[in-house]
C-alpha cells in the first residue's frame, strides 16, 4: 500500500557539483572582447553588445537612454522602417536596452541568417543619424507614455524609492520628466552616439548553436570599428541620500492600493557579505517560501505577493522590500515586516528551515544555469561586475556552509528598522 | 521537431513524456481541462481562485510548497478562459516528489477553510492590482462584455467582479474539484532528464489508483454571429483617449485561426508592421498601438488597441484603423511580406522551444486540442498559407457588421 503521508527519498540538492560551463573568449582585430558559450537544442544564437554608454555617462538628463532607443531609427542608407523590415523579415528580434553603467544592443535569430543581420547593425552602429522626424515622435510618444505610467503607484513608488536611497542627481537616482524629453536635442545624441556607441568601449556575448565561423562573422561586422580607442571619462557621483527616512504620498485620491517599498544601501558584489546576505534574503524574501511570502500573503492575505531583493547594480546596491497592499492594510504590512526582521536579528534560525533554503537555491541555480542564454548571462553578470569563476564557487560554498549564527550576525548588521527608508504611494 | 511518448492510464490520465538528456532538470506539467469558461456566470473567477487553493494543502500532505522547495524545485500555475495548467521544475534526481504532491492533490485537497479565507483576500488584491488600480484596467471588462452576448468569453479569468470572489464557499470548492479534478479530465507532461519507463512507473505508482472521475462533457452556449456593429463609449480618469477594437474570429484548430494569427504581425508584429508604420510614424494619430488576438480555443477575438495622440480625434483615428483594414481586404499583400510573416512564426517557435518548461506546456497544450503531434505540425498549417487566404479571410472578420468598438474617453 502506497504511504502518501511519506514523501519520497531525495537527494540533497546541497550535494550537487554544481559547474557553471566555462565561455570561450576571444578577441576581435580591434581588440573588443568576445565571450561565447557553444549549446542548446534549438538553431538560434543571441548576440549581444554591452557599450559603456549607460546613464552614467550622460551629461544631460535621459540622454542615454533615448540614443540607445533610437539607434534603430535610420542610418543615411536606411530609414527605420527599412531597418525593422530586414530584421522582422529574417524573423529575427533587434533589442536595445539602457541601463546605468551600460547599454545593450542585442540580436536574437536562427543562426541561418546571422550573415544579412549582423553587417546591420555594424552599419547602425557607425551610421546612425537620429533624424529630426524620428526624434519629434520619440518626444511625443514617451511623454504620453510617462504620463500613463505616473498614474500607476508602482511605477511612481520604484522612481522615488532610489531617489531617497541615492539622490536625484545620481545615476541610479534620476528620473524622466516630460520637461527632459522637450530639451533633448539631435545635437545630445550625435555627440552621445559618437562618443560612447561608434568609437566607444564594447564588450560582445554570444551564446546559442553557434556556426562555426562565428569568430570570422563577427569579426568582419566588427573587428574593424575604431572601438574600445579612447579610454572612458571616469565620472564619480556622490550618493546624496534624502534625511528624511519616511515618506507618503498620495498620487491618486481613489487608489484602492499602496505600493510600499522599505529599502537601505547595501554594498556592491564584491562585499564579503554580498553572497551571504543573498541566502538571508531568500529566507526573508526572496522565493514563495520566505517569511514574508508565507505571513503576509499566505497567512494574512494583505497582498498578491511580497518581495526583497538586493539590486542589480554595479556601484553600490540597495537591499528592497517591495510590495503592493490593500490600502487599509498598508500599515499592518509595514509592520509585518519589521516584525520578521526583529525575528532575523533575535531568534536563531532552525536548521530545517535553513537546509529547505540551501535546497532551494541550489535547485534554482541548477534551473538557472540551463541553457546558453542563462549560461552567458550569469558570465555577462561576472564580467561586468569584474568577477570570475571563483565568485560562482564562493557563492556556492556559502550557500552549502553558512551558519544559523552568522545569518543572525547579518540581521543584526543590516535588517535595522532605523537604517530603512520606507514609502507608501497610494 | 518535439518528440514524445504517450500512454494513457486505466483512469484516463493522458501521460506524455518528453525525454532531454541535455539538461539536468525535469518539469512535471499537469493541466486540467477547466477553465473561467466552465463558470456559472453568477460565481465568475472561480476557477482561477480555484487554481490558488490548489496550493493550500492536500488530503495527506499539508504544504505543497515546502517538500518541493526542499527537493530543489519551483512551481507556478495559470488559469485561462481555457484551461488551467500547473508545473514544477526540479533536479531530475527528485522527480518523485513531484509525482507524490501533484497526485495527491489530484486525488483530493484538504479543503482547508483558513485557506479559503486567505486566498479570497489575496485575489482580491490580484484583482484591485491588475484591473482596479491601473488606468485602463477595466478595458477589457467592458470590451469583452460588449464583443460576447452568450458566450462565457464574455467575462475576464478573474472575474467579473470582486463580490464573486468573496462570496465562494467551501461547497462551491468541493464541487468543483470533484466535476473537474479528475484523471479523466487531465493531462500529464513529463519532459527532461527522464526516461518514458521511468515516468510509466511512477505515474502508474502515484496517479494509478486515483478513482477515474467522470469526464466533464462541455456544452457552452455558442455565441450567435453577431451581426450589426457594436459601439460603446466610455469616460475615465486617464491621461489619454484609448481605441480598442474587436473582431471575432475562428476556433483554435480551424484555418481562419492561422490565417488570423498571420493577419494580426501583418497589421502589428513590430517596427515594420502596417499600422504601427501608417499610423505610429507617418499620420502620428497613435502614441502606441497593437494588434493581437487571443489564442482561444473557441471562437475569439482579434483585437486592435492603442492610445491616441493628445489632440487627435478618436473618430478620425477609429477611421484611419478602418482604412488600413479596407486595404488588407482589397489588395493583395505581396511576397515579400508574407514570407517575412511566416520566417517570423518559424522564428517564435524556435525561441519558444528553447526551455523544457515550454516544450511541456505546449505539447498539454495540444494533447488537450486534441493531438499533442499538432506541435510538429503548426509551422506547415502557417507555410501553407496564401495571399488569397489573407485577403479573403479579411474580408470576412473585418466586416463592419462584426466589429465591436470601445471609444475610452480621458475626462481630462
Amino acid at each position: 500500500m502506497l504511504n502518501r503521508k511519506k514523501s519520497p527519498a531525495i537527494i540533497d540538492t546541497v550535494e550537487l557539483n554544481l559547474q557553471l560551463k566555462p565561455y570561450t573568449k576571444f578577441t576581435l582585430d580591434n581588440g573588443v572582447e568576445v565571450y561565447s558559450i557553444h549549446a542548446g537544442a534549438q538553431e538560434v544564437v543571441m548576440v549581444e553588445m554591452v557599450f559603456m554608454a549607460g546613464n552614467w555617462q550622460e551629461e544631460k538628463n535621459i540622454i542615454a537612454a533615448t540614443t540607445n532607443f533610437m539607434l534603430k531609427n535610420g542610418t543615411s542608407n536606411k530609414k527605420a522602417f527599412a531597418i525593422n523590415e530586414h530584421f522582422e523579415f529574417h524573423g529575427a528580434y533587434l533589442n536595445r536596452g539602457c541601463q546605468n553603467e551600460t547599454a545593450t544592443f542585442t540580436l536574437h535569430t536562427l543562426g541561418k541568417h546571422l550573415p544579412k543581420l549582423l553587417p546591420v547593425m555594424s552599419e547602425i552602429l557607425t551610421d546612425s543619424i537620429f533624424p529630426e522626424d524620428e526624434l519629434v515622435i520619440y518626444k511625443q510618444n514617451q511623454k504620453q507614455r510617462l504620463s500613463v505610467n505616473l498614474k500607476k503607484c508602482d511605477f511612481v513608488a520604484n522612481r522615488l524609492i532610489d531617489r531617497y536611497l541615492f539622490g536625484e542627481q545620481h545615476p541610479y537616482g534620476k528620473v524622466s520628466s516630460s520637461e527632459d524629453y522637450e530639451a533633448i536635442n539631435k545635437e545630445d545624441l550625435v555627440a552621445f552616439y559618437n562618443q560612447f556607441y561608434t568609437n566607444g568601449k564594447c564588450i560582445i556575448f554570444t551564446a546559442g548553436i553557434l556556426p562555426a565561423d562565428i569568430q570570422e562573422q563577427l569579426n568582419n561586422a566588427f573587428g574593424g570599428l575604431p572601438l574600445n580607442k579612447a579610454p572612458l571619462p571616469t565620472k564619480v557621483y556622490p550618493t546624496i541620500p534624502t534625511v528624511q527616512k519616511k515618506h507618503q504620498v498620495t498620487n491618486d485620491e481613489n487608489g484602492v492600493q499602496g505600493a510600499i517599498r522599505l529599502a537601505r544601501p547595501f554594498p556592491n558584489r564584491h562585499h564579503p557579505d554580498f553572497t551571504k546576505v543573498q541566502v538571508l534574503n531568500n529566507l526573508f524574501g526572496g522565493f514563495f517560501g520566505s517569511r514574508l511570502m508565507s505571513n503576509i500573503r499566505e497567512d494574512k492575505g494583505y497582498t498578491y505577493g511580497i518581495h526583497s531583493y538586493l539590486q542589480n547594480l554595479i556601484e553600490q546596491s540597495a537591499w528592497m522590500i517591495s510590495t503592493e497592499a490593500g490600502r487599509d492594510v498598508c500599515a499592518a504590512t509595514i509592520s509585518e515586516v519589521y516584525k520578521e526582521m526583529a525575528r532575523l536579528r533575535e531568534e536563531t534560525i532552525e536548521e530545517s528551515e535553513l537546509h529547505l533554503v540551501r535546497n532551494f537555491m541550489m535547485g534554482s541555480l541548477l534551473s538557472d544555469l540551463d541553457g546558453p542564454f542563462q549560461t552567458i548571462s550569469r558570465w555577462k553578470s561576472y564580467v561586468l561586475n569584474g568577477l570570475d569563476e571563483k565568485y560562482f564557487t564562493n557563492a556556492i560554498n556559502t550557500i552549502k556552509t553558512i551558519s544559523s549564527d552568522e545569518l543572525k550576525q547579518l540581521a543584526n548588521k543590516y535588517l535595522n528598522e532605523e537604517d530603512f527608508y520606507e514609502l507608501v504611494v497610494i | 521537431m518535439v518528440h514524445y511518448n504517450r500512454f494513457v492510464l486505466d483512469n484516463g490520465l493522458r501521460v506524455l513524456v518528453h525525454e532531454d538528456s541535455s539538461t539536468p532538470m525535469a518539469v512535471v506539467n499537469v493541466m486540467y481541462d477547466v477553465g473561467a469558461k466552465d463558470e456559472d456566470s453568477n460565481k465568475t473567477g472561480f476557477a482561477h481562485l480555484f487554481e490558488h487553493l490548489m496550493f493550500g494543502g492536500s488530503v495527506n500532505i499539508p504544504e505543497y510548497d515546502e517538500p518541493l522547495q526542499r527537493a530543489g524545485g519551483e512551481n507556478n500555475a495559470y488559469t485561462t478562459n481555457d484551461l488551467t495548467n500547473y508545473y514544477c521544475s526540479l533536479p531530475a534526481e527528485n522527480i518523485e516528489t513531484a509525482f507524490w504532491l501533484e497526485s495527491d492533490r489530484m486525488l483530493s485537497l484538504a479543503f482547508s477553510k483558513k485557506s479559503l479565507e486567505v486566498q479570497r483576500k489575496v485575489v482580491c488584491e490580484e484583482f484591485k492590482e491588475n484591473y482596479i488600480n491601473k488606468p485602463y484596467g477595466d478595458v477589457w471588462f467592458k470590451m469583452r462584455e460588449l464583443a460576447f452576448t452568450t458566450h462565457p468569453y464574455k467575462w475576464m479569468t478573474i472575474g467579473k467582479e470582486l463580490s464573486h470572489i468573496e462570496i465562494a464557499t467551501i461547497d462551491d470548492v468541493k464541487a468543483f474539484f470533484f466535476k473537474h479534478y479528475r484523471p479523466v479530465n487531465a493531462i500529464l507532461v513529463v519532459a527532461g532528464n527522464v526516461t518514458t519507463e521511468q515516468v510509466k512507473l511512477l505515474a502508474e505508482k502515484w496517479f494509478g489508483s486515483i478513482e477515474k472521475g467522470e469526464k466533464y462533457e462541455r456544452n457552452l452556449p455558442a455565441e450567435p454571429v453577431q451581426t450589426a456593429p457594436r459601439k460603446l463609449e466610455v469616460t475615465a480618469d486617464v491621461p489619454l483617449d484609448s481605441l480598442v477594437k474587436t473582431w471575432h474570429i475562428e476556433a483554435r484548430l480551424d484555418k481562419g485561426y492561422y490565417v488570423a494569427d498571420l493577419i494580426t504581425e501583418i497589421l502589428g508584429g513590430g517596427g515594420s508592421s502596417r499600422l504601427y508604420q501608417a499610423l505610429v510614424k507617418e499620420k502620428q494619430l497613435f502614441s502606441s498601438l497593437d494588434c493581437y488576438h487571443f489564442g482561444s480555443i473557441d471562437k475569439g477575438l482579434l483585437a486592435i488597441e492603442g492610445k491616441l495622440v493628445k489632440g487627435v480625434k478618436i473618430e478620425e483615428a477609429d477611421a484611419a484603423v478602418n482604412e488600413q483594414l479596407l486595404k488588407i481586404q482589397a489588395e493583395l499583400i505581396n511576397d515579400n511580406e508574407l514570407q517575412k510573416v511566416k520566417n517570423k512564426t518559424e522564428s517564435v517557435i524556435a525561441f519558444e522551444d528553447m526551455s523544457i518548461m515550454s516544450r511541456a506546456s505546449s505539447l498539454a497544450n495540444y494533447e488537450l486540442l486534441g493531438d499533442a503531434n499538432l506541435m510538429n505540425t503548426e509551422l506547415e498549417r502557417y507555410q501553407a498559407i496564401t495571399a488569397e487566404d489573407i485577403r479573403e479571410y479579411s474580408r470576412t472578420i473585418f466586416n463592419e457588421n462584426n466589429s465591436n468598438t470601445l471609444y475610452y474617453r480621458s475626462k481630462n
